[in-house]
Order: structure tokens, then C-alpha cells, then sequence
């Protein structure tokens, strides 16, 4: 059965390391936060300035001065930092985050990424994503494996206008986890049930499947 | 108007003294989050057109630069995220309003560049979409950069901060700093709305986020501060 939101975002947590620097996107991979493993210690890096994004807060210390880039109220971690744009972009273009989780619309083999706009339909805006997917290391893409058609979004080439070139690495989808090298997805794991031949016929790109393919745990 | 270096004025007259159509304005703030609540309010009210905004975002329906939407005074609206405001998406789809979609943080370098005199850097961010359309490239160690440049000054540069001295010393608070201590360095003049002035002497020399010399103009302000995602524990 695909993974739900919640599991995709679990999933995604298990590739979180002890000491961490971390920037999560709007949507599931917000979600990660629900899942920091047991024993380590992350910090989460908002792009509007922020280094120690805690949770949300409660009703009596709700304050318009202290969110998240999602524009939501939050609070600090103990020991978190704050600090404008620039140096917040400076954490992100410079490389010093160590992950980075974002959502998109596609993604296709040449590790290139569209999540900022669908031509003709209402066009929101990149905000900080094309400076994420630039400077960050390590990215790994939060999506659903086809959109609500049935059609594949792990592409040969993105049909949309790219927020990225070359840069996606690790993606984790309601079916499967795959990495890119050389100019193809290897499957890595699928989600419980849901056979390769499924994950196959969803995806578009090339897909190199080697031995057999564990199922997602948790 | 001002005495030797003493920064404070006493109205919002004063304080955006010289405000005329077609000018370039910068404004900091992200989302509603650190806006200069007073001083958006006094360029919607002083009816000025044509103007060139450079902002993160563009407010939301009626708040914050969404009053100037209203009042269609924005000819030119250049932010990251200008997503929350259907009013704006009116104006952008029917070509009433010019917009320039820029990265996040380019914008922000591209502001503090202004401020500090840089023409113009190369940045990876955009390299190979559309943002890097019509733009100079070059490759560093094997990656594709793009250059891009900084802005002219800004007729007006407005900025909310949480205290100020009368000699334009700043401090922000939390997360609405943002974009403000960039824009303070950028304009022609610099205005910053404040939540509490006090005497020279009594910020901490060591806690300065925007040193006075970039300021201009300090206004007492009084905010609204409206909240955009109020999102609380357990919801």
C-alpha cells in the first residue's frame, strides 16, 4: 500500500544524522519534524532567520515576531539563533546545512527538479527553493510517485519550468525510495506491498532495480 | 528637519518628506512578519502612483503592501513569494502590474549588494531556469553561476525595528528582522519605524544589529502586528 504523508515524512526522518543542520520545505517534509529518531540532536534551519526552529507554541506565547517560513507561528529551541536574510541565505548558498527536504511537482533523471510553477495556473513565486536546491549538499525530493491520473512526476525530462539543474540525489515517494546516479533512479526500497513492477510502470525515468528490493520500515 | 545627528522625527509627515510618484521603494518585512505597519499605511494614504517596489512578499488582501495594490500604486512589484494575496494575482494575470519573480535569497543579496556598493556577484541560484534567462554566466570548478546585479538605490528604504536610538542605532527582534537589516542599508533614505526609542547609550554597543549611519529617519510606530498562519500546540 502507498505510504501516507505522515509515513513518507518517517521515512525521510530515518536519513536524519546526529548533528545535523537541517531546512525543511512546506508540506510533507514539514512533517519531518514529527520523526527525529531517538538519541540524536538536529538543529532546523528556517529560511526567514532562524537556526532552532522549535514546535508550535502555545496559546499564550503565540508571537507575531517568531515564525517559520511557512509565515506560521512558532517558537525557539534553547540555544537557537536568530539573524536576518542574508545570513540565513548565506548558511544555505554556502552549503552549511546538511540537508535539505523539499517537496516538487517533478523530477527527472538528469537530477533536475520543478516545484515553483505551473504555467498558466496561478504562479506563487520560488521563494528560497532555487537557493536551496543550489547550495545544498544533500537534498532529498518528498513527492508523490505519480500525480492523480495515474501519470509518472519521476521523469525523463521535467516538463515544467525548473527550479533546479542537477541537483536531486534521494527521493521518497508514497511507493518507493530511490537514488539517482549516472542518469537513472536506482531503486532502493518500496513501500509495503506495493510490487516493482507498480513502481515501474509509475515511473518514466530510466529505473535500474538490482536484486531484490526490501520493503520500507520504519 | 533633523538636528545635527539626531534621527528622530515626530510625524509620519516627516518621516516620508520627499515621497513622489515613480520612486523606488524598498520595504522589509516577510510575509506580515516585520513590516512597517505606519509607514505602508502613510504611502497608501499619500496617493503616490508608479512606484517600484522591492519587497519579500506584497502583503496580503488589505495589509501591509496589499493597501497599495488597492490603490494600484505599484507599477513594478519585485519579491520571492507573492502568493497570498489574490488581489496581486488579479493585477500580475492581467498585466496591470509588472512583476519580477527573484530567488530568495538573491533577493536578499542583491539588496545587501546595494547597500555595500557591490555592482553585481555571481550565484549558482537560478543557473539553467528561467531566472537565468538573458543573464551572463561563468563556470566556476565546474559549476554554472549566474551574475546578478545589484539595485540602484532606493528612493525610500523602509524598515521596522523593535528599538532605536535617536541616532538611528537598531535592534530587531526574532524572526522580523528578515529583510530589514538589508533594506536598512540600501536607501537613498532610510526610514525606520520602531516599537521603542530610547537614549543614546542604552543599547548595548555590542547588540547593534544596524549601526545609525545607515538611518535617516526614526519614527515611533505603533503596530498592528496581525498574525498570517496562526498555528498553536495540537492543531
Amino acid at each position: 500500500m502507498a505510504l501516507s504523508k505522515q509515513q513518507i515524512a518517517q521515512r525521510i526522518a530515518k536519513e536524519l544524522k546526529d548533528g545535523y543542520y537541517v531546512n525543511l520545505g512546506i508540506g510533507i517534509p514539514t512533517l519531518v519534524a514529527n520523526y527525529v529518531p531517538d538519541g540524536i540532536e538536529i538543529m532546523l534551519q528556517s529560511e526567514n532567520g532562524l537556526l532552532g526552529m522549535g514546535e508550535f507554541p502555545d496559546e499564550e506565547h503565540v508571537d507575531a515576531d517568531l515564525i517559520n517560513a511557512g509565515k506560521q507561528t512558532v517558537t525557539a529551541v534553547k540555544g537557537a539563533a536568530f539573524f536576518d536574510s542574508a545570513t540565513s541565505f548565506s548558511m544555505i548558498r554556502g552549503g552549511h546545512v546538511d540537508l535539505t527536504v523539499l517537496g516538487a511537482f517533478e523530477i527527472d533523471e538528469k537530477g533536475n527538479i520543478a516545484s515553483w510553477m505551473i504555467p498558466g495556473k496561478l504562479v506563487k513565486g520560488m521563494g528560497g527553493a532555487m537557493d536551496l536546491v543550489a547550495g545544498a549538499e544533500n537534498i532529498i525530493v518528498a513527492m508523490t510517485h505519480a500525480n492523480k491520473h495515474g501519470e509518472s512526476k519521476i521523469l525523463k525530462e521535467c516538463s515544467l519550468p525548473l527550479t533546479g539543474v542537477n541537483c536531486v540525489k534521494t527521493v521518497v515517494t508514497d511507493l518507493a525510495v530511490m537514488e539517482l546516479k549516472d542518469g537513472a533512479f536506482h531503486l532502493k526500497e518500496r513501500a509495503p506491498g506495493v510490487s516493482v513492477e507498480e513502481i515501474q510502470e509509475k515511473t518514466q525515468a530510466k529505473l535500474v532495480v538490482e536484486g531484490d528490493i526490501p520493503e520500507i520500515s520504519f | 528637519m533633523t538636528k545635527g545627528l539626531n534621527k528622530v522625527v515626530e510625524s509620519y509627515d516627516q518621516a516620508l518628506e520627499g515621497l513622489k510618484d515613480d520612486m523606488l521603494l524598498m520595504v522589509g518585512g516577510f510575509g506580515l512578519c516585520g513590516i512597517p505597519e505606519g509607514l505602508i499605511q502613510k504611502v497608501a494614504d499619500s496617493g503616490v502612483k508608479g512606484l517600484t517596489c522591492i519587497s519579500n512578499n506584497a502583503g496580503v488582501d488589505g495589509f501591509g503592501l496589499g493597501k497599495l495594490l488597492e490603490k494600484r500604486q505599484i507599477k513594478t512589484m519585485i519579491g520571492s513569494y507573492v502568493g497570498e494575496n489574490k488581489l496581486f494575482e488579479r493585477l500580475f494575470l492581467s498585466g496591470e502590474m509588472e512583476v519580477i519573480l527573484t530567488p530568495q535569497g538573491t533577493l536578499a543579496e542583491k539588496i545587501r549588494a546595494t547597500g555595500a556598493g557591490i555592482p553585481a556577484f555571481f550565484t549558482a541560484t537560478g543557473a539553467g531556469t528561467k531566472v537565468a534567462e538573458g543573464k551572463e554566466t561563468k563556470t566556476y570548478n565546474g559549476k554554472e553561476y549566474i551574475l546578478e546585479e545589484a539595485y540602484p538605490k532606493a528612493d525610500f528604504a523602509l524598515v521596522r525595528a523593535w528599538k532605536a536610538d535617536r541616532y538611528g542605532n537598531l535592534i530587531f527582534r526574532k524572526t522580523a528582522a528578515n529583510f530589514n537589516p538589508m533594506i536598512a542599508t540600501a536607501g537613498k533614505i532610510t526610514v525606520a519605524e520602531v516599537e521603542e526609542i530610547v537614549e543614546p547609550g542604552e543599547l548595548d554597543p555590542n547588540y547593534i544589529h544596524t549601526p545609525g549611519i545607515f538611518v535617516h529617519r526614526v519614527i515611533q510606530g505603533k503596530f498592528e502586528k496581525r498574525i498570517e498562519q496562526r498555528t498553536v500546540k495540537g492543531n
